[in-house]
């Protein structure tokens, strides 16, 4: 049985062999000389032909024809390059196909969440000599949008359209009503539209409160109040910052003033929010924190586009009012995977969708997210209605801020969210020691993470 | 002179039983590639499949491990799983569906099959009926519990309320949670209900005819005839059960994302387990901790739990089904 340790010798080598897998040395991004910086003229010539593969999240026939029209600009504008496409490519898929040597030339991904692993651990490249090679201006992107595409100074993404967050109200339900502007006004109003039966069952809400409803997730609520997550080492700040009380105790008093068996039954009654059944659509809540992108939605239901609705930004803290016009932002990053068969080419292609004024300007118009450029958002050709304009304000607004790019920053989220489940039922009777204890896990988990 | 005949004694065997003539060595050795070469499939299988991946589950366990950058980091994974509440929550949940879920599916399949065996007419229709719900997809078939089971606008809880009764927040309530999951894998139960069936019309039917004579009743028959008959069914049943509720994970994420009306979008994460980390089994805290958290080492501490916790199970079984059966 000599085959014994052979076969044990061989498995083991194989174990150890395994953390190895898809080490390769990448082709080096920014090591030739690059282009002029608008991606035009004889350098641009110089590259040789090639064909690019890009991978994205969009999904329906409207975003991806958006998004290959976007692209057909480059190909313009770079005749020799091809461009393939694949749709509908979530993090996960671009991950496993960088570690397996099989990485696209160019991935887009929906979320931010994923941004700091992928900057740490270099599995997409750092943009920043190409950046200066190039002379690109960052200062045109705002600063939220700068914060969460780079970790710890390494930029390994570029903002591709952004997303940003504010009010939307039901003028009809409002009966005349200005939207509110802080936090009290949101609780007067709330009270005064919502409509009960007579067991109290709610009939119309006036603003859900519940951390579980749709959008009302932390990150989005958070900037209201001007609340902070990270410390500057990285270690959670919610239990320090005293924004984030002020946000849970009066988000509990409206909770509370609904009865949370009431509201719960309410809130797990209503419609799917990416149906036509949408809550907002069908006039059962009056006021609604949701995405810029919203707007596309309600223009394209055949049932909710005659409704008359307003946007404006979201309500804040009664005692910080330079804060009213801020909000939470975040959005669809692009870059260059390790292991990308044609880096400089790769880099031309994202420079091009990040940058260029005419295919942000393409793309938001398609899709109507918010274009992450200045120069984009000023363009005359850009779409913008007053309800429209109203997230170009938020997303330019100096105040207006971003779920910083965090190594653990899906689980910190997770900790957060479930800690704030049980607030809201009344689970927590000592509001600083629970926050304490949300601090506590994010901070041990950060440190298991190396951090 | 006589020349001396003595031979050795014939080699005897652990047993006693006079062995036959030795091979020669040669021989022994020819039939041992032999036997290798024909189990070469099965040994490579093993090892590929199982050895190698446990292998490097115990080795990326004593690292920092995001998929991209190795560091071995001792025990620190171990002891950071050993303190999360998540881990022992999602253990728990787990537990639950093995001590609830699996004999309330393994006894609802065997009371259904029972039914149908002794069905004279329209057993062809029932059993079809039975069948039919494990033909649907596992997504579609949670996605319609939950809606069928929504407290405000579901159709259970409006057709109880015809009764007075106040039904359930079923899928929102962290009581009602796993009872709503049993429910979808008693609805679905339809492949271990064939099994029973197939099983129990197989008993020879003189056996209960002679227990019949002999003045045995129907608990009777069934505890002294059919029970130690189908035993082997009923392990196989049992073990495979219970691996799958170990492993259980779609239904369990899906119900939760659905009923929690939850969406991943910019700033927004799902949480799995709602509600209140009730649905949250350890297949599906591992998988989050591997792929959405990028903490691998932690993940392959996750991963040998649950295979430790399968492994255990399994054991407990295999040594119950074996002395009922030398009972028997």
């Amino acid at each position: 049985m000599r085959f014994v340790p052979l076969a044990a010798a061989g498995l083991l080598a194989l174990s150890l062999t395994a953390c190895t897998a898809g080490k390769e040395a990448p082709p080096p991004l920014g090591a030739q000389p690059g282009p002029t910086a608008n991606g035009t003229g004889p350098a641009a010539d110089a590259l040789p032909p090639a064909t690019l593969e890009l991978w994205h999240g969009f999904s329906t026939d409207v975003e991806t024809k958006a998004f290959e029209e976007a692209v057909a600009g480059f190909t313009k504008k770079f005749p020799q390059i091809k461009v393939t496409m694949k749709k509908g490519v979530q993090d996960d898929r671009i991950t496993q196909a960088i570690r397996g040597g099989k990485a696209p030339d160019v991935a887009a991904s929906f979320t931010t969440d994923n941004v700091a692993q992928w900057c740490k651990s270099g599995a997409f490249q750092n943009l920043t000599p190409v950046i200066e090679q190039d002379g690109i201006d960052l200062g045109v992107l705002p600063a939220a949008s700068r914060a969460y595409t780079e970790f710890e100074g390494k930029r390994c993404m570029m903002p591709l359209l952004a997303d940003a967050y504010g009010l939307y109200y039901n003028k009809a339900l409002m009966k005349g009503a200005q939207p509110p502007k802080t936090l009290s006004e949101l609780t007067e109003l709330t009270k005064k539209l919502t409509v009960r039966d007579a067991d109290g069952n709610i009939e119309v809400a006036g603003f859900i409160p519940s951390f579980q409803y749709y959008e009302n997730s932390p990150s989005h609520l958070g900037p209201m109040v001007g609340a902070k997550w990270y410390n500057d080492d990285g270690t959670s700040a919610i239990g320090s910052d005293p924004a984030w009380k002020q946000l849970l105790r009066w988000q509990k008093e409206l909770v509370d003033w609904y009865g949370y068996d009431k509201l719960e039954k309410f809130r797990k009654g209503l419609g799917d929010e990416w149906g036509a059944e949408h809550p907002f659509f069908e006039g059962k809540v009056a006021m609604i924190l949701d995405g810029e992108w919203r707007n596309a939605m309600i223009a394209n239901d055949p049932d909710a586009k005659d409704m008359d609705y307003g946007t404006a930004p979201l309500p804040v803290a009664d005692d910080k009012p330079d804060l009213y016009g801020s909000g939470f932002t975040a959005g669809t990053v692009i870059g260059v995977p390790r292991g990308a068969a044609h880096p400089q080419h790769a880099w031309e292609l994202v420079k091009h969708l990040t940058t260029d004024t005419g295919s942000l300007v393409t793309l938001s118009n398609a899709l109507r997210n918010v274009p992450t450029t200045r120069a984009a958002m000023e363009h005359p050709d850009l779409a913008r209605d007053d309800d429209f304009a109203t997230f170009l304000g938020i997303f330019t607004h100096p105040k207006t801020s971003t779920l910083p790019a965090n190594v653990n920053s899906v689980f910190n989220q997770d900790a957060f969210s479930t800690f704030l489940t049980q607030w809201e039922k009344g689970a927590v009777k000592d509001l600083d020691a629970g926050l304490a204890g949300v601090d506590k896990r994010i901070d041990d988990k950060l440190k298991l993470s190396g951090g | 002179m006589m020349a001396s005949t003595r031979t050795a004694p014939p080699r005897r065997r652990r047993g006693g039983a006079p062995s036959p003539a030795a091979p020669s060595p040669h021989r022994r050795r020819g039939e041992g590639a032999r036997a290798l070469l024909w189990l070469s499939p099965w040994i490579i299988g093993v090892a590929v499949f199982f050895v190698y991946p446990l292998l490097s589950t115990v080795y990326f366990s004593f690292h920092r491990y995001d998929l991209f950058t190795l560091e071995f980091v001792g025990l620190d994974n171990y002891r950071y799983a050993f303190s999360d509440a998540r881990v022992l929550q999602s253990a728990l949940n787990t537990l639950w569906l093995v001590v609830f879920m699996v004999p309330a599916q393994v006894l609802f399949a065997l009371g259904v099959a029972q039914l149908l065996a002794k069905l004279k007419r329209g057993g062809g229709i029932l059993r079809t009926i039975f069948y039919l719900p494990s033909l649907v997809p596992v997504v579609a078939g949670t996605v319609a519990f939950v809606y069928l089971l929504n407290p405000a606008t579901g159709p259970v809880n409006q057709v109880l309320a015809w009764f007075g009764i106040t039904g359930p927040d079923w899928f929102g309530s962290a009581a009602w949670a796993k009872p709503s999951l049993t429910l979808l894998a008693l609805w679905g139960a339809g492949n271990t209900i064939m099994i029973f069936l197939a099983a129990l019309l197989d008993v020879p039917r003189h056996l209960y005819e002679a227990a019949a004579i002999d003045g045995a009743g129907a608990w009777r028959q069934f505890r002294s005839i059919t029970l130690p008959m189908i035993s082997p069914v009923l392990m196989f049943s049992a073990v495979t059960g219970v691996i799958y509720a170990v492993q259980y994970f779609t239904q369990a994420m899906i119900a939760s994302r659905v009923a929690s009306g939850a969406t991943d979008s910019a700033g927004s994460t799902f949480t799995p387990g709602y509600p209140d980390g009730s649905l949250l089994t350890l297949p599906q805290h591992l998988f989050h901790t591997g792929f959405r958290d990028w903490s691998m080492g932690l993940a392959c501490v996750h991963a040998l739990l649950l295979f430790a916790v399968a492994m255990l199970f399994t054991l407990i079984l295999l040594r119950r089904f074996g002395k009922a059966e030398v009972a028997s």
